[in-house]
């Protein structure tokens, strides 16, 4: 028979060659039509593959393939059933490659319906692969797939099922469920046990049909057939999980699994299930599954599997893969559920042999599995430590990953020092990809565990170092705020050891540069006691190195300039080296720096009585006060009270009270506030130019706090920059006199003077109100036409929307007022999304503020470029928060005034 | 299982099972990533990646790499045994695999799968019924072809 094929074959072959082909291809160059040639037999998928296995370049692929499916389309649409099949069969590989193939879905359809196996198997092959759920051929698959589940041909039945199991949706489940729910109950194995499967899918789909299947679901446990036992196993276990119900009710089956597993585990070999010296591997997984999914919390369901499980974990060949793979279920299992002390201890004890398994895979396994345990049995794990460590210089960075965070779990008072040692020597060698979260960790858990300070700050130190430029800013504020707090002894400490690193460390590093400017600068009276005593000369030189140096990044610099600036009035010989220092900065082509050189000749020069008490140690943080939010009356006072002296104390530089009123920090009281609208009105007054013509907040700002901020950020000249941080940060870092550097934890700088420990601003009304007010001027300082009158285009929930218009040729400029007409709602994140037909450009400028307190408005520019005069129709979508409530809405403006596209 | 994928140490797919439903492009996306994840991982490395909120767990058996994905719950090292089984039926099936057989044959290698594993669980676990079934189906379909080519004379030979 084979020689007949191999015949007919060569035959095929011969008569239609490629060069064939290439003559009649209706696509080809020839100019023939498709209808006027008669289609010689397409390729097969054989020739295909070849051809397009030989093409040399990506292009030449393409042009292979899109030739192919261009003829594949024609006969696609020819109707011709002859070729369907082969046709089919193509498109799927040429799907594979990543062209797009999804006109071959209905072809697919018809192959299925064919009554040839051949066309069903690749039907169903191209189904589960073109089609998925989301395919709204749905409908007619369905029918096809209800009929093949009644063929009397085992393989068609089972070629339905399987497709079913696939890509099954939940109308399709609906409307099959009967018929998967008989084909459970058949005679055949080899069908029932792909029933059970769609029957876990049917269920995964629609819920409500798990009652259904549960009778027939009962009887699968006591099958012999392996193939059934293992899916009617996998579907009791995701009935189990789907609902508690009936996980009750399969509480009995337990001693049926525990025989199952025990005839598995005890019984010879049999060669039909052996994998490698194990009996069906795979069905003993799936056992020990569901037994863990029903003893879990049920003591007397664990008791009944407490033996077998000892008996598995203890008579399973653990060297190769597959015996560990069961293992690894057992464990689970073990420490799920309420079982005994010994067995959980055995199940530890499993995964300390895996840790020192040359296998990575086991390895790692056992890394994963003692991080979900190490919180339960934690002495168990701990007795591993060692070979936990060990794992930390494993050549896998998986492993290395997972040994880590379980180093961290096991951190204890008692071994707190060794393990330190080891994860910081970790860390010298780690990935950059490591050491910003190790050190993180390490910052975390020398802080939970260290025995004494002097320890701790040596521990901060060491992961500063080892951990390099990959240090987040949090840790360089937590050593800083540890220096900052601890004893004289232990400032005197830090002084030493920082100095060194300051005095002899490159400088690329820029955490530690930070930390040891601040530390040298804040304590720089401790310097004189180091070794034999730094001389002034030692010091200014070597922050000249900092400050000029190329390498370091500007916060550093920031952080040196403004230590020097302790430092001089700690050592007060040095006092004309850093005024020297410090003006050179005054020009500095970074907005930060010059601002901090211009402040600080200042204080140099006009102000140098205040630069000592200005300049005095600053009081320790307060503990984890970052992002504490507080009662929004205190912030607004504290907020008020620091913002109003910068405010002040920057725009009319002979005001003295403004600094005063920093030296004062408890008088933050009213008084102060109202310097705070003063000083806004002060600069409002004078600056309404700047305001208009500096450059709008980037997009996607808009908190409140922008608008605040862009006042004195047109008065600090930072105006730019980042968007949404806190009103004190940004504060802070436009008039950054008071700012010693600490980076981002300076967001609490302004409160650490003030002893006050608020921080956030975000809903306070009051200062919702400074800014309306302040709002509206540049709005009104703009020229408005009454020309074209203004236009009411939204009043609804409270929100106002009017426009006005101005015109310049092509370009029409609109200004939107949005008012908010309640008495007390306060609305924030307002949105204006806005679109025109497509003859015209939109333009959407920043929103004034997105934040509008009752009877507050705020502005927003359109600009609509309108060259071919269409009529101007617009489309409005808007949202905002009303108290917090999402408010979502939409609206057409048709009735724009006609003059101003009619000119 | 959610997926399965074969790919080429070049990184050219081989096979793709889906056993979730994704868009195409999702579908692709998700491909190139992994390959391309896959392909820099060093041998001396574990066989399981971390990817999203799946497990993924890959082999390589000469230059084709199996990759599976598969949710936290399951058990990787098994997965690995399943990956093994299928690469063993592969073997019987073809007589000592070769990449090429599943390119040329790539409708055969899904076959195979499809015996083995059905709606993302292994629904077989002996060999012997796999390739009974998979040998069952083969003749059905030969028979049906060897007719056919009698009754047309050869004219309408139409296996792929």
């Amino acid at each position: 028979m084979s020689s007949i094929k191999q015949v007919i074959n060569e035959a095929v072959e011969k008569d239609y060659t490629a060069e064939q082909r290439e003559i009649l291809n209706p696509y080809s160059k020839k100019g023939l039509l498709p209808e006027q040639v008669r289609q010689p037999n397409p390729i097969r998928l054989r020739d295909l593959i070849r051809q397009i296995r030989s093409a040399k370049t990506a292009a030449e692929e393409r042009s292979v393939v899109n030739k192919e499916c261009a003829a594949i389309r024609l006969t696609f649409r020819e109707e011709d059933s002859v070729w369907r099949c082969r046709n089919v069969a193509k498109l799927l590989y040429i799907h594979m490659l990543g062209y797009p193939a999804h006109f071959g879905q209905m072809e697919c359809l018809k192959l299925i319906a064919s009554p040839r196996f051949t066309d069903k198997r690749i039907g169903y092959l191209g189904a589960m692969l073109l089609l998925d759920e989301r395919q709204d051929v749905h409908l007619l698959i369905t029918n096809s797939l209800k009929n093949d589940l009644k063929s009397p041909t085992q393989f068609v039945q089972g070629l339905a099922l399987c497709t079913l199991a696939a890509i099954a949706s939940p109308e399709m489940a609906r409307d099959l469920a009967d018929e998967v729910e008989r084909l459970l109950k058949s005679s055949n194995a080899y069908i029932r046990k792909k029933a059970a499967i769609c029957a876990v899918r049917i269920m995964s789909k629609v819920p409500e049909l798990l009652e259904m299947f549960l009778p027939a679901t009962r009887n699968l446990l006591s099958e012999k057939n392996h193939g059934v036992l293992i899916t009617g196993i996998t579907l009791i276990t995701s009935m189990c999980v789907q609902s508690p119900d009936t996980l009750d009710h399969f509480k009995k089956t337990v001693g049926n699994l525990v025989r199952i597993l025990k005839n598995l585990v005890m019984a010879g070999y049999s060669p039909e299930h052996d994998v490698q010296g194990v009996s069906d591997p795979f069905l003993q997984v799936k056992v020990l599954k569901l037994l863990r999914i029903l003893g879990r919390g049920d003591g007397q369901a664990s008791e009944t599997m407490n033996d077998i499980l000892a008996q598995v974990a203890t008579n399973t060949e653990a060297t190769k893969n597959v015996g560990n793979a069961i293992l690894y279920e057992t464990v689970l299992s073990i420490m799920d559920i309420q079982s005994e002390t010994g067995l959980r201890v055995l199940a530890v004890n499993i995964l300390g042999r895996f840790l020192l398994n040359v296998d990575k895979n086991i390895k790692y396994v056992a890394l994963h599995t003692l991080l979900k345990v190490v919180h339960q049995d934690n002495q168990a794990v701990q007795r591993h430590r060692t070979t936990i460590l060990e794992c930390l210089k494993d050549a896998d960075i998986t492993i290395r990953r997972r040994a880590m965070e379980l180093c961290f779990a096991l951190i204890n008072p008692s071994n707190v020092r060794t393990m330190m040692k080891e994860l910081i020597s970790f860390l010298e060698t780690a990935e950059t990809e490591f050491k910003a979260v190790c050190s993180s960790k390490c910052v975390t858990a020398a802080e939970q565990f260290s025995p004494n300070t002097r320890w701790h700050i040596d521990t901060l130190l060491k992961v500063i170092i080892a951990a390099g430029n990959s240090v987040p800013d949090d840790v360089v504020a937590c050593t800083i705020q540890l220096i900052a707090e601890s004893g004289e002894a232990e400032q005197q400490y830090a002084v030493a050891e920082l100095w060194q690193r300051l005095s002899a460390a490159p400088l690329d590093t820029q955490p530690l540069l930070q930390v040891a400017t601040w530390v040298c600068g804040e304590f720089a009276n401790f310097l004189s006691l180091v070794g034999g005593g730094v001389s002034e000369g030692e010091v200014v030189a070597v922050y000249q190195r900092i400050l000029w140096s190329s390498q370091c990044s500007a916060v550093t610099k920031q952080y040196a300039i403004t230590s020097s600036m302790k430092l001089a009035s700690r050592m007060p010989g040095t006092n004309s080296l850093v005024a020297q220092m410090v003006s050179a900065y005054g020009s500095h082509l970074n907005v930060e720096l010059q601002q901090r050189g211009v402040e600080y000749t200042q204080l140099f020069t006009r102000y140098d009585s205040m630069r000592g008490p200005l300049l005095e140690r600053m009081p320790p943080f307060e503990r984890s006060r970052l992002r504490v939010s507080q009662d929004a009356a205190a912030a607004n006072a504290a907020a008020a009270a620091a913002a109003a002296p910068l405010a002040n104390g920057l725009h009319n530089n002979n005001n003295n009270d403004a600094v005063a009123a920093v030296q004062a920090p408890s008088q933050s009281d009213s008084n102060a506030l109202l310097d705070l609208l003063g000083g806004l009105d002060d600069s409002a007054n004078d600056v309404p130019v700047q305001v208009k013509s500096a450059p709008l907040p980037p997009a996607g700002t808009g908190s409140l706090n922008s608008d605040i901020l862009d006042l004195l950020g047109g008065l600090g000249g930072g105006g730019g920059g980042d968007s949404g941080g806190t009103l004190i940060s940004r504060t802070v870092n436009n008039g950054g006199i008071l700012d010693t550097g600490l980076g981002s934890a300076s967001n609490n700088l302004l409160d650490d003077l003030l002893n006050n420990s608020s921080s956030n601003l975000n809903n306070s009304t009051l200062a919702n109100n400074t800014i309306n007010s302040t709002n509206s001027l540049p709005v009104s300082t703009l020229p408005s036409s009454d020309e074209y009158g203004s236009l009411t285009i939204y009043e609804r929930n409270n929100l106002r929307l009017v426009m006005t218009f101005q015109r310049q040729d092509s370009l029409t400029t609109i200004t939107l007022t949005a008012t908010n007409s309640s008495t007390s709602c306060n609305i924030t994140d307002f949105l204006f999304q806005a679109a025109v037909p497509k003859s015209l450009q939109l333009q959407l400028l920043t929103p004034s503020s997105t934040s509008l307190a009752p009877a507050a408005s705020l502005t927003q520019f359109i600009r609509v470029n309108n060259p071919n005069k269409a009529v101007l129709r617009m489309k409005l979508r808007l949202s905002w928060f009303a108290d917090g409530v999402k408010i979502e809405d939409q609206n057409e403006v048709n009735n724009f005034p006609p003059a101003l596209w009619q000119y | 299982m959610q997926f399965m994928l074969l790919f080429s140490r070049q990184g050219k797919l081989r096979l793709q099972k889906w056993y979730v439903a994704h868009p195409d492009k999702a579908k692709k996306k998700i491909t190139r990533e992994l390959i391309t994840t896959i392909l820099a991982r060093k041998p001396k490395m574990s066989s399981f990646l971390e990817w999203r909120d799946l497990k993924i767990v890959y082999k390589r058996y000469a230059s084709l790499y199996f990759c599976c994905a598969i949710d936290q719950e399951d058990n990787e090292l098994l997965t690995l045994e399943v990956i093994h089984r299928y690469v063993e039926l592969l073997d019987k099936y073809f007589g000592s695999v070769c990449e090429l057989d599943i390119i040329f044959n790539f409708e055969k290698a899904y076959f195979m799968l499809d015996e083995l594993v059905v709606g993302g669980e292994v629904c077989e676990t002996s060999k012997k019924n796999v390739l009974k079934a998979i040998a069952a189906q083969d003749l059905l379909q030969e028979d049906e072809e060897e007719e056919e080519a009698l009754y047309y004379g050869g004219l309408y030979w139409k296996s792929f």
